[in-house]
Parts: structure tokens; sequence; C-alpha cells
């Protein structure tokens, strides 16, 4: 690795604009001391209760002098925006979208958790919590995973009120269903469009803001940098996708939702609009980033099968609980599936994880599918997948019971490849889905900046090294209904009585000036590659070097690859139209330039990280029957990086476990 | 496979649009409706033309951004299927497509095949939503709700609001996509409350800016969450329930 310095181009506002193209290779070192989560102290169970109660108010008179800037609408855009409207701020909402139900939340499938225990199968506070801490191989932040136990309770109450039907037994309570890594039912559910209905019902509810006017909503206009003033965020940069205007707007507080970076990827279940752009450019204006590489790859994920294909279709996990994945027993088996007898098959997730079978958690079901199709079992044209089997369940429910629980997905299989999975096995295979990485934040949800918080997948502290299903609609309804209401008012409270930044202000015209340089760069720029060629050319890059598994060579070789990349992107990309209309080709050109920057982070992280973790698998670290061997002495922590001028640098959060004793992740 | 399209060009909401042939040469029955236009883009790219701009995201069928008219089909010749999901190898043998926007004069287009759906959130934002404010929620299982009323719910509120039906509809109007809404929510409890300010409210959005429906039913044949011509009915039944109660704002 080189030690030349790295170029930055987040230079303070005040300097002159950088060329954002690189100069010299990326390094990395270590920062001293150690960061503050700012957790409570004390007895863990209150501490919620004893946070809440210790944030200051603002009087309801001087909320509407108050502005906030929302970055995003899905569930903890949409919610954080409705409730602070709601409580009388004036909330500045944004999205790229034509509409806020547009938000990826929208697609997720299987269900969200709560805490509820309400059934007799052992589930409680403690042991969600145990779940969450135990499936993130203990990589999150135990305050955090606490708060978000406590408020699942009411935050399926108010869901439902707001117009989610979920789904229901007969006498007419909630019905609930297990997910991966967990041994109880407690995933609220509708159909297999969980998402949908709750990211309906949200925006709903942030439209109802929009009615009644206390929230701005700001469609098809995408944040393109954070405005950073006395060492405070104070504001974004926008640009309207429709006409092309760039403005900059003033505010007291700003919250990124803006999703999570899966995308980079290239192949990956999110939306093909998702992107890091917001989090990153708030990254570079001195947000730190926590833990890039933790990337998780889901399991049931239908395997790429076209050079055409645009993305990689995600099935709901809950698929597991009544389809069962096998492979066949000999490698290179060309025969129909249906052909293949019983004893022919390898159920090899039952037959390695007795305990949890086919409810393993992601990272190890994803893991041992790969295991399986590196070992020339995989199954299809090529050989990338493997079965998931409804034979069993159809024989013994019958076609209505299946259709009635997976009747969508179903058809979506259906639609996708051609084949009827009632008649034969679905062919699934692990793909980049949930990013358990972002931007860094402290128990309040508030980034390295002051006055800049983070909710839903953009932040970093629930998941730890591995999201357990149903977890991260959770995580993004707690955060914007239940968590920033009560702390960004706590923020506010100290700047009543103060105008917020003006948009003339030199930090805004500066950011504004330099988002403008950087447009007219790219579609200036004399190449001849559309943004998109680079970004699957990325994302073959990350998927081999820092994908289901890495390893040292694998992510050195992906550290040049990347910033060879990156050069070539500056010196080829083609964006050509203008910039004073709607452009996609510039849309898509920004957004992979930040992925390009981004992956060299990603790549560094899962380098510097000399353990196995989750979703983060490095070869190297390993007990001998092959799963991943955790390094509590030396990693115990959160990685939280910081571009600087002589490149990357990484704060370390410690974390302890106080509540749940720390144990060598087994599901068998 | 070799597929001749015409293609909707239209630079900005001013310009009058005409339609522009293309050959792709390489097609593959597995490929969506979109991935074509993908590969198209990628060749008008290669020959220095400006790409088709067309909108879509999830390509799963959930979010609703993507819709373009095909053969004067909205979202394409299989039925109740979006955009995303149309796949080639369903279409027969075909060799031509005509692609074009959604065509409806409550959705302008802004540039080549994407439009402007916003008159369907003011529609929403009329009265489609629940009036509840946060933290104020009952406990959801104090609240009993049948599972036959919960799945119809639910098949109301499968509308994935990428409106479809008013493009289908002869007559632009949002009749299905309304009345989803209104069915859906005045099935569960909490939504009942306020039903017949809803219906008022929505019924009079829908006349501000749609037409009038006219029980076609070409809104059922293209709508791919399957809503069912029940919710066209719900936008009158429940104007109707309105009517009886008092007028109060």
């Amino acid at each position: 690795m080189t030690t030349e310095a790295y170029r930055d181009e987040a230079d303070d506002a005040t300097t002159p604009v950088a060329d954002p193209r690189p100069t010299a290779a990326p390094h990395w070192s270590v920062a001293d001391g150690v960061l503050d989560g700012n957790a409570p102290t004390g007895d863990p169970h209150t501490a919620w209760d004893r946070r809440r109660t210790d944030y200051r108010l603002v009087n309801p008179a001087n909320r509407p002098k108050l502005t906030v800037i929302v970055v995003g609408t899905g569930l903890a855009g949409a919610g954080a925006a409705a409730a602070l409207g709601e409580l009388g701020y004036n909330v500045e909402c944004f999205t790229f979208h034509d509409a806020p139900r547009r938000a990826h939340s929208v697609a997720a499938q299987g269900g969200i958790n709560a805490a509820r225990g309400r059934k007799v199968d052992g589930d409680s506070l403690s042991r969600f919590v145990i779940d969450t801490l135990k499936g993130g191989d203990f990589r999150a932040r135990e305050a955090d995973v606490l708060r978000l136990a406590e408020e699942s309770v009411r935050v399926i109450d108010h869901l439902q009120a707001i117009g989610a039907p979920f789904a229901r037994e007969y006498g007419g309570q909630l019905a609930t269903r297990s997910f991966g890594g967990v041994q109880v039912s407690r995933t609220y559910y509708t159909r297999g469009q969980t998402g949908q209905q709750l990211q309906v019902a949200a925006s709903q509810a942030l439209l109802r803001q929009v009615a009644r006017g206390t929230v701005n909503l700001h469609t098809r206009t995408e944040m393109l940098d954070l405005i950073v003033a006395d060492g405070r965020a104070q504001g974004i940069i926008t640009r309207d996708l429709v006409t092309g205007h760039v403005q900059a707007w003033g505010a007291h507080a700003v919250v990124l939702a803006t999703g999570g970076y899966g995308s980079v990827f290239f192949h990956s279940t999110l939306a093909v609009n998702s992107n890091a752009t917001a989090t990153w450019r708030a990254h570079r204006r001195g947000a730190l980033f926590a833990s890039p590489s933790f990337v998780q790859f889901h399991p049931t994920a239908l395997p790429v099968s076209s050079r055409w294909q645009s993305k990689t279709v995600l099935m709901s996990e809950s698929l597991r609980n009544d389809g069962w994945i096998w492979v066949p027993m000999t490698p290179g088996d060309e025969r129909h599936p249906n052909d293949i007898p019983e004893p022919e098959r390898d159920y090899y997730l039952e037959r390695r994880y007795p305990a949890y079978g086919n409810l393993t958690p992601r990272d190890i079901a994803s893991r041992a599918a790969r295991a399986e199709i590196v070992a020339g079992r995989g199954v299809g044209p090529l050989k990338n997948s493997v079965y998931l089997d409804f034979r069993d369940a159809l024989n013994r429910l019958g076609r209505t019971v299946i259709a009635a629980r997976y009747g969508n997905l179903f058809d979506m299989y259906r639609d996708v490849t051609g084949e009827d999975p009632y008649r034969q096995p679905m062919r699934i295979a692990p793909g980049a889905h949930f990013t358990m990485g972002g931007l860094w934040s402290d128990y309040d949800q508030m980034t390295s900046i002051p006055g800049l918080f983070v909710g839903g997948e953009a932040g970093n502290n629930y998941h730890g090294a591995n999201r357990l299903g149903a977890n991260s609609l959770l995580s993004a309804c707690v955060d914007g209904w239940f968590t920033l209401p009560y702390s960004v008012p706590n923020w506010l409270a100290v700047l009543v009585g103060t105008p917020p930044l003006s948009p003339d202000a030199p930090e805004a015209t500066v950011a504004l000036e330099q988002v403008r340089r950087r447009s007219e760069q790219l579609i200036g720029n004399p190449g001849s590659q559309r943004p998109t060629q680079f970004h699957r050319r990325l994302g073959e890059i990350l998927y081999a070097g820092c994908g289901v598994s890495r390893s040292e060579a694998s992510l050195r070789r992906a550290v040049e690859q990347v910033w060879d990349l990156r050069v070539e992107f500056w010196a080829d990309v083609r964006v050509g139209g203008s910039g004073a209309q709607l452009n996609q080709e510039l849309e898509r050109a920004w957004r992979v330039a930040d992925f390009l920057e981004l992956a060299e982070l990603m790549v560094i992280d899962a380098l510097d990280r000399t353990e196995s973790c989750g979703a983060h698998f490095r070869e190297e670290y390993a007990w001998p029957d092959g799963e991943a061997r955790r390094n509590d002495d030396d990693w115990l922590s959160v990685s939280a990086w910081e571009s600087t001028a002589d490149g990357f640098v990484r704060h370390s959060e410690p974390l302890d476990f106080g509540l749940v004793p720390l144990q060598v992740r087994d599901y068998r | 496979m070799r597929i001749e399209l015409e293609i909707w060009r239209q630079d900005g909401p001013g310009d009058q649009g005409r339609f522009e042939r293309h050959v792709v040469d390489d097609a593959t029955p597995e490929m969506s409706l979109l991935e074509l236009l993908d590969r198209l883009n990628d060749q008008i790219a290669e020959v220095g033309g400006a790409p088709v701009q067309f909108e879509s995201d999830c390509r799963e069928g959930a979010c609703g951004a993507c819709g373009v008219t095909v053969d004067g089909v909205p979202h394409g010749p299989v039925a109740n299927t979006p955009s995303c999901r149309q796949h080639l190898r369903a279409f027969g043998a075909v060799t031509t497509l005509r692609i074009e926007p959604l065509r409806s004069a409550a959705f302008p287009v802004i540039r080549d095949l994407v439009v402007d759906r916003r008159s369907l959130d003011r529609v929403i934002e009329a009265g489609g939503h629940v009036d509840i404010a946060t933290g104020t929620a009952p406990d959801a299982d104090s609240l009993l709700v049948t599972t036959d009323d919960a799945e119809l719910a639910l098949d109301f509120a499968a509308c994935i609001g990428c409106g479809a039906c008013v493009a289908a509809c002869p007559n632009g109007a949002a009749h299905l996509f309304a009345g989803a809404k209104l069915a859906h929510l005045a099935l569960i409890p909490h939504g009942k409350l306020e039903r017949d300010r809803r219906a008022r409210a929505v019924g009079e959005r829908l006349e501000e800016e749609f037409g009038p429906c006219s029980s076609y039913g070409a809104c059922v044949e293209v709508c791919p969450a399957g809503i069912p011509l029940s919710a066209v009915a719900a936008v009158h039944r429940e104007r109707l329930l309105g009517v009886l109660k008092p007028k109060r704002r």
C-alpha cells in the first residue's frame, strides 16, 4: 500500500473547489483516543426512559421558528418528517422520487419484528435483545438495541392505527411468524408486502402533514451536499431533477434517512436508484462512516441469469419457513430437480445446523450456499444457485395454503424466471442486500457533525455485523416515529431564537458552487462510457473481492481495481445532455462517482478488520470447521472512518455488553 | 431476438414530441421490458445519442415507479403486470413494439417516457389517510379485526400507485386508485371513524383533476395489483354514506 497522501475534495467550505479526480492511491491510519457513543449509564432497562426525561423541550410557540430538513421519505424519513411536523416544527422534506410512497422501504416483503411476547413460545424483550445482539455477532451498540426492543411494542400499534392492515388470526388478534436467527414467532406481517403496506401508511401520514401545512415536501429533488457552518450541520444543497435548478437550504438541524448503499454492488436487491450520495457527501463534510464493509448478502435472492440483468430480485426470507433448501449430492448433477431422488439430495442447512435448520441467520445461510456453489454443487444454467423446494410443504398444506402465504412471491418468481415454483423448486442465491454500515451516530442518533442526525439504514447502530430478518423495517419505523422526534428537539432547544442559515451565507454559496462545478465536470467530460458501465464493473469487483467471503488477497486486489476504475471513470465517463433538464445519465454519474469513493473505503475497512464477524467473513479467520471466528480481544469495537487530506483515519468506539454476555454464535 | 422499436421522444413539457425508430438486434427472451430499454440506451449512447429517459426503481413490482404504454396498453401486453415484470418471453413472436408514456391529461409528460403523476398524491393529501397523532394509538391487539376484513382490506391496499388505471381509462378517471384507498381505509378500525369526510374530500379532488368514471373497467385489466372493480363502486358507496352525515369541516 502506498503511503502517498490521498487528496480529498471535501475541503472545508471556504477553500477553492478541488478536482474530484483521484491523484494518489488510498491509505489509512488509526486515530488516537476512543469514540463515545453517549449511551446513558446505569441500569440499561431504564436508560431510554431516563434519557427521554433528560431531553430538553421546545415550547410549542417556538417550534414553527425552528426548521428541520429531512432527506428521504422511506419509513425513517417519512416517520420523522411527519412526527416533527405534527409537533409543530417547520419541516422541509426532500425525496428524489416523484412520490414519497416509492421509497425503497416499499419493497421489503417479510415483516416487522416486535418484542411483544404475547405467545407462550418464550419470547420476551430480553430475548429480542439477545437474538439481535447475537445475530449481529456482538458488533452492535447494546443500548440502542434495547431502545429498539422497547419501542417495538408501540410502533406496531402506531403503524396499525395509521392504516397498515397487518395479518390477523381468525379471532381478530395480530398474527405472527418466525424469521431467520430466531426460534420464536415475533414477526408481524402483511402477506409478502409488509414493507409496501408500512411505507404507504407512513407516506400517507406524511401527506396528511403536507396537507396541514406543517411539512413542505420537495419531490424529485436530490440532496447533493451538506452545508456545515460553525462546526454544525446547517443545511443542504439540492438539485431539482426536472429543471436542474441547484439550490441551498438553511436549517437548524438536518436528518438523513436516505437508506443503505447495497446497490454499490450493482446487482443487489435494492432499487436501481438507491444510492449513497447523501450519506457519502455528508461523510466528505466530516461525518464519520462506520463499518462500511458490513454488507448483508440475502440468502434467498434470485440468481443472476442473464447478461443484461439490471438487478437481483429478492424473495422474502419467510419462504424458508416452508421451503427446504438443498443441492444435489453429486457435483454437476444435470438431472431435473424433480428427478433427483431423496437420498441424493443434500439438505445442507438441516444437516449442518439441526437446531435452526432452514432458519439459520442470513450470513450463515448465505455462506453455506456459497460453499455449496463453490464446491461445484450449484444448480441452474450457470451453476450459481441452490434449490428452495416447496414440494413437501405443498403436499402437506396444499396449494391454497401456500398460495395464501406466499402467492405474490411465487408469481414474482414465475415472472422473473419463467418457471412455475408450484411444479419445480425455486433457484436462489446470495445477493447483496442490507448494509449494516452507515453514518456513525451516538445514542441520540446524532452523527459526528453536530446537528446532523441519521435514521434507518443510513445509520449503523442496531444490526452489528449481520441484520436479523424483519429488524430493518422495525429500526426504520422506530427511528422515524419514536426516537428522532425526541432527540432532534433536544438539539433544537439550544437554538431557539437563532435564525436558520441564510442560503446566501458563504458556506452555502461555496458548497453550491462545488455542486455546480461537479455537474459541469461530469456533463462536459469527453468520455465514451455510460456511468452504468462503470457501476456494473464496480459490482463485479466487489462481489469477487469483498463479497460473501473476503481474504487479504482478494481485498488487496479489489483496492487496486477500484482505484483503477475510479481513475478510468473520471477519464472516460460520458454523460451528455444538459444540466438544465431531467437528465438521468447525470444522476447516475454522480451516484456512481460517490459509489467509487465509498467502495474504496469499504474494501479498506474489510482489509483493516482482521477478524470474521457476521456478514464480514475473512477466510483467514475461521474455526477449523469453517465457521466465522470473531476476535473480541482486538475488535470489540465499531470502526468509524474519517476522510482527511492524509487518507482515511479509523476511529474506534469500544463496545460493551452488560446484559448479554459475549458468546460464540452457534446455531447448531 | 430482433425487435423494432418505436419510442416516444419528447425533450420537455413544452416539446411536441415524436416517435423515433430503433432496432435492438440482441434482445433475449428473459429480458424484461425495462431491460430492453436499458439495452436500447446502451446502443443509443454508443453512437453519441441521448438515452431514452424512463422511470423505474425497485424493478420488482412494488414501488409503482415504472409504467410505459406498449402498443397502446399501459404496462404492456401481459395483463395485470407492471412494466418491470413484463418479460419478452411472454410476448409471443413479437418483432415490433411501440413504446410511449402513460397517456392522460392528469399526467403531463416531463421528458420522453417520464410523466408527472403528482395528481395521485393530491388525492391522498385530500383525505387518503388516517387522522391519528403519533404516540396516541391504542394497543393494536385491543381492536379486533377479522381475518376476512384484514384480507379484504389488503386486497384493496395492494395498489402500487402506478397510475396505469388512469392511463387505461378512456375518461382519464382515477376511481380505481381512489376507490382502493377508500375501501381499504373503511375496512380498518381507525379509518372507519372519518370515512364520510374522507370520501367527500377525495371525491371532490377526483372531480377537480380527473375524468368521470363510466365503469368501462379498462382500469381493472391493466392494474398490476389486481385491484377489483368493486373499488370503483366504493367511491360511489362511500360518498353516498357521506351524504347521510351532516356536513362539517
